[in-house]
C-alpha cells in the first residue's frame, strides 16, 4: 500500500470527507512543545517539593518522585482525554489525534497510545516511532498502530471569498449565449475550479506572473470555445478569465425564466 | 458548471456559521448537556451541511469551499457519532472486582507464557549462579548491588541494624520502587509492539535476575531470610509484573495475527479494553507492593519474626489468586474472545 497524506472518511449517509494527515516533523516540533512544559512542570513541582523536603525529610521527595512521574505519563492521557485528542502542543501547531474513523478516541486508545511511548521514544528523541510514522502509511507511530489513531492537521477554516466574483462588471460574453452554454459545457470541474483559484489568488501573485498566468489561461478557454471578436476586443486577459468564471459560477445572472433558474440551482 | 456558487454559498453561510458555533460551543464545554431541541438543530445542520459537501464535492467546482464545509462535517461527525462508550457509568467497585479479573482470564494463556518465561529465566539464571559464582556480578543491575557480596554478611548486617528509618525516608524509597516497578512493567507491555521479543528479553532478564538472587541465598542457607524479605511484596510485585507481560504478549499476538482471520486494526481494537483494565490493575497493584516493600519487608528479625513475614506474603498471594481466578465469575460465563 502507497503512503497517503489524506484520511478518507465514508460516513453512513454516504458523504465521503477527507482530513489531512500530520507528517512526522510537526509531530515532533508538537512533542518538543509539550516536553518543554512538561519539563518545566516537573522541575516546579521537584522544586517545590524540595521546599517541603526540609521539614518533612523524605516525605516530600517521595510525593515529588510520584507527582513528576504521574506528570510525565498523565499529561499527554489527561489532554488528549478530556481536550478531544490535543494537547497544548498539538493545539498550537493545528493539529488533532482521533480514531482512525473520524471519530473522537476512546479512553483505551488514549491510554494505549500515551504508554506506548515507552516503546516509540526508543532509543533517544522518539527515533523507533519517527521511523515508524515515515514508513507507515498513515504516518501512524507504534502507539498509534495499537491504538487505532493517526493525527491529522486542523486546517485554518477560512469561509469561501466569492466577493472576487462579484465585480458587478459588464460580461461581453454574455452577448453570445449560445456560445457561453458551450463553454459551460466543455469546461471541466478541474478548470472551473483553475479559473476561480487563479482570481481568488491574484493580488497574491507576482505581477509578471499574473500577466503570464492570465495570459495562459484565457488562450486556453480561447482555443476551447473561441468567442466572436466583438466580445473579446478591449478588454484585458485577466478580465476575459473573469468573464469566463461569472459564465461559469453565475450561469443565472441574465434574465432566465423561473423553472430553469431553479433547476440549475438544484443540479 | 450549472450550479450558480454564489447563491449556493450565500443561501447555505448562515447554516454552516451556525453549526460552527454549536460545534465551537460543544467542543468548549464537555460537560454541557444539550437539550433535546438543540440536538434536532445540530442534527439537522449536519445533515444539511453533509448535504451541501456532496454538492460541492460532486462538482469539485470550488476548493477552499469543499474544505471548508469538510472541516465542520469531520468535527460534527465526530460528535455525533462518538456515543459508543459513554452509555455506562463508571464504577470503580465493579472494574476491580469484575472488570479486571475478568480481562486477567480472557487472555489467561498470554499469563501463562509469561510465567513459562520468567521461570525459564530463572531457572537460567540459577544454574548460572550455581556453576559460576562470577555470574552474579555479571549479571546483577547497578540497582542490586547491595545484593553483590556474600548473602549471609547481609543477612547479619540487616539483622544487627536497629535504626528504624523515618518515615520520610521510607516513603521516598516506597515512591522509587512504585515508579520503577510500573515503569518496567509498562515498558513489558509496549515492547510487545516489538512483535514480542523484547517482553520476552525483558522477562527472561527478570527471571534471570530472580534466580540468581535465590540461588545465591538457598545456597548461602538463608532460605528464611529470602522468603521473608521476598514474600512480602514480591507475591504481588512479581506477578504484577509477569501482568505487563501478559499485556505485552497480548499485544504481540494482535500486531503477528497468528492463526487469527480478522485484520491487524480490529484484532488491536478487540484487545484495548482489556489491556488498559490490566495496566491499570497493575499499577494499582505495584501501588501496594512498593508500600509494602519500603515499609514492611524491610524489618527483619528480632523486630519482626520471619514466620509472620512468610505467612503475610504467603496470605497475600493467596488472595491474587482467588481475586484473579475467582473475582467477577457469573454463574454462566459468557463467550469471550480467545487471548
Amino acid at each position: 500500500m502507497s503512503k497517503t497524506n489524506t484520511l478518507l472518511i465514508r460516513t453512513p449517509e454516504g458523504i465521503v470527507f477527507s482530513q489531512e494527515l500530520a507528517g512526522p516533523l510537526s509531530r515532533f516540533l508538537a512533542w518538543l512543545i509539550d516536553f518543554v512544559i512538561v519539563l518545566t512542570a516537573t522541575s516546579v513541582v521537584a522544586m517545590a517539593f524540595l521546599l517541603l523536603d526540609v521539614v518533612t525529610a523524605g516525605l516530600g521527595q517521595a510525593f515529588a518522585v510520584l507527582v513528576q512521574f504521574a506528570l510525565m505519563l498523565g499529561y499527554g492521557i489527561y489532554f488528549e482525554w478530556f481536550r478531544r485528542g490535543q494537547t497544548i502542543g498539538k493545539r498550537i501547531l493545528r493539529l488533532r489525534v482521533v480514531d482512525l474513523q473520524g471519530l473522537r478516541m476512546k479512553p483505551s486508545q488514549v491510554v494505549i497510545r500515551n504508554l506506548l511511548r515507552f516503546v516509540d521514544m526508543l532509543p533517544v528523541f522518539y527515533l523507533v516511532g519517527g521511523i515508524a510514522c515515515v514508513v507507515n502509511r498513515r504516518s501512524q507511530r507504534l502507539g498509534d498502530l495499537a491504538a487505532n489513531t493517526v493525527v491529522v492537521r486542523i486546517p485554518k477554516i477560512t469561509e469561501p471569498d466569492l466577493d472576487q466574483l462579484a465585480s458587478g462588471k459588464f460580461n461581453s460574453l454574455r452577448n453570445s449565449p449560445h456560445l457561453e452554454a458551450r463553454l459551460r459545457q466543455r469546461t471541466s470541474a478541474q478548470e472551473a475550479a483553475l479559473v476561480l483559484q487563479a482570481l481568488v489568488r491574484r493580488d497574491a501573485l507576482d505581477p509578471q506572473a499574473r500577466v503570464e498566468l492570465f495570459a495562459e489561461i484565457a488562450r486556453h478557454f480561447q482555443e476551447k470555445v473561441p468567442f466572436p471578436s466583438e466580445a473579446t476586443d478591449g478588454i484585458t486577459d485577466e478580465q476575459y478569465v473573469r468573464n469566463v468564471a461569472d459564465s461559469l459560477y453565475r450561469p443565472n445572472r441574465t434574465n432566465r425564466p423561473a423553472a430553469t433558474e431553479a433547476t440549475a440551482s438544484a443540479t | 458548471m450549472i450550479v450558480d456558487l454564489k447563491r449556493f454559498v450565500t443561501n447555505e453561510r448562515p447554516y454552516w456559521t451556525e453549526l460552527e458555533s454549536l460545534l465551537n460551543r460543544i467542543e468548549n464545554d464537555d460537560r454541557r448537556v444539550p437539550s433535546i431541541g438543540e440536538l434536532r438543530r445540530f442534527h439537522y445542520l449536519y445533515d444539511r451541511t453533509a448535504a451541501g459537501l456532496a454538492k460541492v464535492s460532486s462538482l469539485a467546482a470550488e476548493p477552499e469551499t469543499r474544505r471548508y464545509l469538510e472541516s465542520l462535517i469531520a468535527r460534527a461527525y465526530g460528535e455525533i457519532h462518538e456515543t459508543r462508550d459513554r452509555q455506562h457509568r463508571f464504577s470503580p467497585v465493579t472494574w476491580f472486582f469484575q472488570s479486571l479479573p475478568q480481562a486477567f482470564r480472557r487472555h489467561v494463556r498470554a499469563f501463562w507464557l509469561s510465567v513459562a518465561i520468567t521461570i525459564l529465566g530463572s531457572v537460567f539464571g540459577g544454574f548460572a549462579v550455581a556453576y559460576d559464582p562470577e555470574a552474579k556480578a555479571a549479571v546483577m543491575p547497578e540497582m542490586f548491588a547491595s545484593h553483590l557480596g556474600d548473602p549471609s554478611e547481609r543477612v547479619a548486617r540487616e539483622e544487627r541494624e536497629r535504626d528504624t528509618p523515618s518515615a520520610g525516608n521510607m516513603s521516598s524509597f516506597s515512591a522509587q520502587l512504585m515508579v520503577n516497578n510500573i515503569s518496567v512493567s509498562i515498558r513489558a507491555m509496549a515492547f510487545g509492539m516489538t512483535w514480542g521479543i523484547g517482553t520476552i528479553l525483558l522477562l527472561f532478564y527478570n527471571g534471570v535476575i530472580l534466580g540468581v538472587v535465590a540461588v545465591d541465598y538457598v545456597t548461602a542457607g538463608q532460605t528464611t531470610f529470602l522468603l521473608g524479605w521476598l514474600l512480602p511484596h514480591g507475591s504481588i510485585e512479581l506477578p504484577a509484573i509477569v501482568m505487563g507481560g501478559q499485556a505485552g504478549l497480548m499485544l504481540a499476538s494482535a500486531l503477528i495475527g497468528w492463526g487469527q482471520r480478522n485484520t491487524m486494526r480490529a484484532r488491536f481494537r478487540d484487545i484495548a479494553p482489556d489491556l488498559t483494565t490490566l495496566i491499570a490493575g497493575i499499577a494499582l497493584m505495584l501501588v501496594w507492593a512498593g508500600l509494602v516493600e519500603a515499609f514492611f519487608s524491610q524489618y527483619h528479625e528480632p523486630t519482626l519474626p520471619y514466620a509472620v513475614k512468610i505467612a503475610f506474603g504467603l496470605t497475600e498471594l493467596v488472595l491474587l489468586c482467588l481475586f484473579l481466578g475467582r473475582c467477577g465469575k457469573s454463574p454462566v460465563q459468557p463467550s469471550s474472545p480467545t487471548s
